[in-house]
């Protein structure tokens, strides 16, 4: 292992679309770096803020959003939802100081192994550059509740009207 | 959802965590032995109480294995990591449900699709799927027991495209006594294989063979046929899809039309048939697709009728000798819509063929001799343009040399990449009829000859004996220009590099065949999307599982048959519309369904009536209650995206199986290995 600087990268993905693709870049034997640890949601729709935020905040230098491409939602519109909430993230985000980068939205169709493995790959890289985040350490020596919610962080329940 | 911190749940909750080695898929690349002394030993605080890895955990011994232990170990909830959950979760689910754990009080960690299958760093991946069971076994903690969800299966079921794989799809439902919807596109019932005249490698002639099983589709009593109709909308979920189909006006009364064929003869319109004929025969304006149509009822093309482009006045010649009372034509007839109640839906759509046109070094469409396959088809066939006889364009000349070209279109990264799996067959089968019919010097120009099939590779080998010509190459032009002194006009000069004898070859033929590849619809994506299923990037139907649910959808209850799939030969599209109305009939026989509990609820005491996430729901699924000022979530129209979940600013919607408890623990657990100490809870046992 060399000095290079690993980022750690939360990937949250689709049961229907990117997770699949996840899946299908595995049979396929594509490789791509080891970086990314992904989380199944229903749909990219159901991405609480939240769960960027706990990312971050856990010690993730970058999180890595995939639902079905637009208008092949399996759920036929909710990832366009997810779309609106990455553009509001990625403005919050920038007003913690935190580079827009690190919050990557991408869409993989189950057939797009090849993509996501892409997709992967380029943003480790990404933020890589960028350097480790290290929010954790700026963090309040409080500790963070288990189980907050949506409701626990005002900032970000306006996007949703 | 609890008042108990996860510490508490830990202290109480005693969890089995195992590590499957897949042979040597997983342990080849992970080191499971590392991750499950991980698991036992750094997670014993998190309530993991054994840790095991083992060879093959979804074998039988495997599943015993963790039986046994939550009988004796009194184990509470279960975390296997292995394969992807898309192909093993019902399994273990169901491990638990025997041992008398609510199944879903079971994980599973992917650490072979996701870990093993795509990195080569061993200490990386190992890491990696440390993290990965580390975040399983934070979120198996908060996953709460829930019951499936059950659905009545209505017995009615939707095939649509009555090919031969949705005409067998329709029969095997109706006749274990089932009604079945069948919706063509065209006119007539048949598809393709209506076209062809002889059948790979048996040389059965086409009509002979699928005619009885379109007229037994016709006169079945549980088969309801919708022909010159669509698909418009499918609303619902399995057991109980509302489907939405758009009859076209056929201009023709079904109910009173007798088939007798005088408006088709008294017609005086000859147009192109661009379709069944392939371009090469006439049609009336007023027409059956072909002789042995079922239904047999004529349909009338209002884009070349002389009444409807002179703006619905003259000729009326078809009206006019109409010898049924009521009169048949019905000029005014409008679209009709007709609404069904199905439980199950088979997509049996077919394929289109490549355009030849879009090579044009082969100069289909430029040069007058060089015919498609699908144009050869029905020159063979003898109820076709020429009778039978195979002929040069001026309709007359027998070919003395013909060049058939294969993987037209297929096996060719400018076009389509897969290989169409039928040209071969097809191409031999077209050298043989053409050699039995004019005698003719017949070349194949090929990449590879693959005749996988049963009695294929014979076929092959009795065409090469019969003298048909074998070049391996692919073929680079396809011209009639002379470019020797020795080469005369008239005929077409096939450039094609001999791959075999090592150099380049000029052979002089009177006709060109190109063997064109087989092609998704040009609306499946649309289709697809009409039915909440989804396409590959060449654009044909994703199956649930290539190999092992090569039948059934991501989408409950939404079936694929035939070549909507992938090209496949007559004997596969056959076996495969049997194979999808035998899980249909699976379906109506267990007359209700279980479907995962993924659902949205509102919990009202913490409702503010903000009304945020009624606007959200695209399935209409949330209200606003006036009276109490809270919404509601219907769970039968819920469909589990959870997009309200995470909208909701009070976080007052409950998401079952995937609630913020169990995203926010995984995500802890992902990441427990960075973490700053300062962000984690004290750990005491």
């Amino acid at each position: 292992m060399t000095d290079q600087f690993e980022p750690v990268i939360i990937g949250f993905t689709c049961n229907w679309c990117s997770y699949r693709a996840a899946d299908l870049a595995g049979t396929a034997r594509i490789k791509y770096p080891p970086n990314v640890r992904l989380i199944r949601l229903m749909c990219s729709g159901r991405l609480d803020p939240t769960f960027v935020l706990k990312a971050l905040s856990e010690g993730a230098d970058g999180v890595l959003i995939a639902g079905c491409h637009p208008g092949e939602c399996h759920y036929l519109e909710q990832n366009y939802k997810a779309l609106r909430r990455h553009r509001l993230m990625q403005r919050t985000l920038a007003q913690f100081g935190i580079e827009p980068e690190r919050v990557r939205l991408t869409w993989a169709s189950a057939a797009e192994g090849a993509k996501f493995a892409e997709d992967i790959t380029e943003m480790v890289e990404q933020v890589r550059k960028l350097g480790p985040l290290n929010w954790p350490a700026n963090l309040p020596t409080k500790p963070v509740p288990v189980g907050m919610v949506a409701a626990e962080i005002p900032v970000l329940s306006e996007e949703v009207a | 959802m609890t008042d108990k911190t996860q510490q508490e749940r830990a202290g109480e909750e005693r969890i089995g965590v195992y590590v499957c080695h897949c042979g040597s898929n997983i342990a080849g690349v992970v080191n499971v032995e590392a991750v499950a002394k991980f698991a036992a030993e750094d997670l014993k605080d998190r309530g993991v109480v054994l840790a095991r890895d083992y060879t093959f955990m979804c074998s039988v011994a495997g599943q015993e294995l963790i039986e046994q232990d939550i009988h004796e170990q009194g184990l509470t909830r279960v975390v296997v990591a292995a394969c992807s959950p898309h192909l093993h979760e019902k399994t273990f689910r169901n491990v638990c449900e025997r041992s008398g754990i609510n199944p879903y009080l079971s994980e599973m960690a992917s650490i072979r699709e996701h870990v093993a299958w795509v990195h080569t760093d061993k200490a990386a991946a190992t890491a990696k799927a440390k993290a990965i069971v580390n975040g399983a076994v934070e979120r198996v903690l908060k996953n709460e027991p829930l019951e499936a969800i059950r659905v009545p299966i209505d017995a009615a079921t939707l095939v649509v495209g009555g090919g031969i794989a949705g005409l067998q799809a329709a029969l095997e439902v109706a006749e274990a006594g089932y009604d079945v919807y069948l919706i063509e596109r065209e006119a007539s019932l048949g598809g393709h294989m209506a076209q062809f005249d002889k059948t790979f490698p048996t040389l059965d002639c086409a009509a002979c063979i699928l005619t009885p099983k379109m007229a037994a589709v016709g006169s079945h009593a549980r088969i309801h046929l919708f022909t010159w109709s669509e698909v418009e909308k499918v609303e619902g979920f399995v057991g109980n899809y509302t489907v939405t189909v758009k009859k076209k006006p056929r201009y023709v009364d079904e109910d009173v039309c007798t088939g007798c064929g005088i408006c088709v003869e008294k017609c005086p319109v000859m147009v192109v048939d661009e379709n069944f004929e392939a371009g090469i025969g006439y049609r009336k304006a007023i027409y059956w697709p072909f002789a042995q149509a079922v239904p047999n009822l004529p349909v009338l093309d209002p884009d070349t009728c002389t009444y409807f482009i002179g703006g619905k006045g003259g000729c009326k010649a078809c009206e006019i000798f109409c010898p049924t009372v009521p009169n048949s034509i019905l000029f005014d007839q409008k679209e009709e819509r007709v609404s069904l109640k199905v439980g199950n839906i088979i997509l049996a759509t077919g394929w289109d063929l490549f355009n030849a046109r879009r090579i044009p070094q082969y100069g289909y469409g430029r040069l007058a001799n060089v015919f498609t396959s699908l144009e050869l088809e029905r020159m063979c066939n003898a109820a076709g343009p020429t009778s039978g006889r195979v002929v040069l364009r001026d309709g007359q000349t027998a070919p003395k040399a013909v060049g058939i070209v294969h993987c037209v279109g297929s096996r060719d990264r400018n076009y389509n990449g897969y290989c169409s799996a039928i040209c071969c067959m097809q191409s031999l089968k077209l050298a043989h009829l053409v050699k039995e019919r004019t005698g003719a010097e017949v070349y194949n120009f090929y990449i590879d000859i693959r005749t996988p099939g049963k009695e294929y590779d014979e076929f092959y080998l009795r065409v090469m004996d019969e003298g048909v010509h074998f070049v391996r190459g692919k073929v680079a032009e396809v011209s009639d220009v002379p470019i020797a002194p020795s080469e005369e006009g008239g005929k077409l000069y096939v450039q094609v590099e001999d791959t075999l004898a090592g150099l380049q070859r000029r052979i002089p033929v009177d006709m060109v065949v190109l063997s064109a590849g087989l092609e998704p619809r040009h609306d499946s994506a649309e289709v697809g999307k009409t039915f909440g299923i989804a396409c590959s990037t060449n654009g044909w139907f994703i199956e649930k599982h290539a190999k092992m649910d090569p039948i059934a959808t991501m989408t409950e209850g939404v079936f694929v048959a035939g070549c909507a799939q992938g090209p496949k030969d007559i004997p596969a599209s056959v076996s495969q519309g049997a194979a999808a109305a035998a899980r249909v009939l699976s379906h109506i026989r267990q007359g209700e369904l279980a479907l995962e509990p993924i659902r949205a609820s509102v919990l009202e005491e913490q409702c503010s009536g903000c009304r945020i996430c009624n606007g959200l729901c695209p399935f209409n699924a949330i209200s606003f209650v006036a009276e109490r000022k809270v919404s509601e979530i219907n769970a039968a129209l819920c469909q589990g995206c959870g997009t309200c979940v995470a909208a909701c600013p009070a976080g007052a919607i409950q998401g079952s199986g995937f609630s913020n408890e169990q995203v926010l623990a995984q995500i802890e657990g992902l990441l427990r290995d960075v973490a700053q100490p300062v962000t984690r809870e004290p750990v005491t046992a």
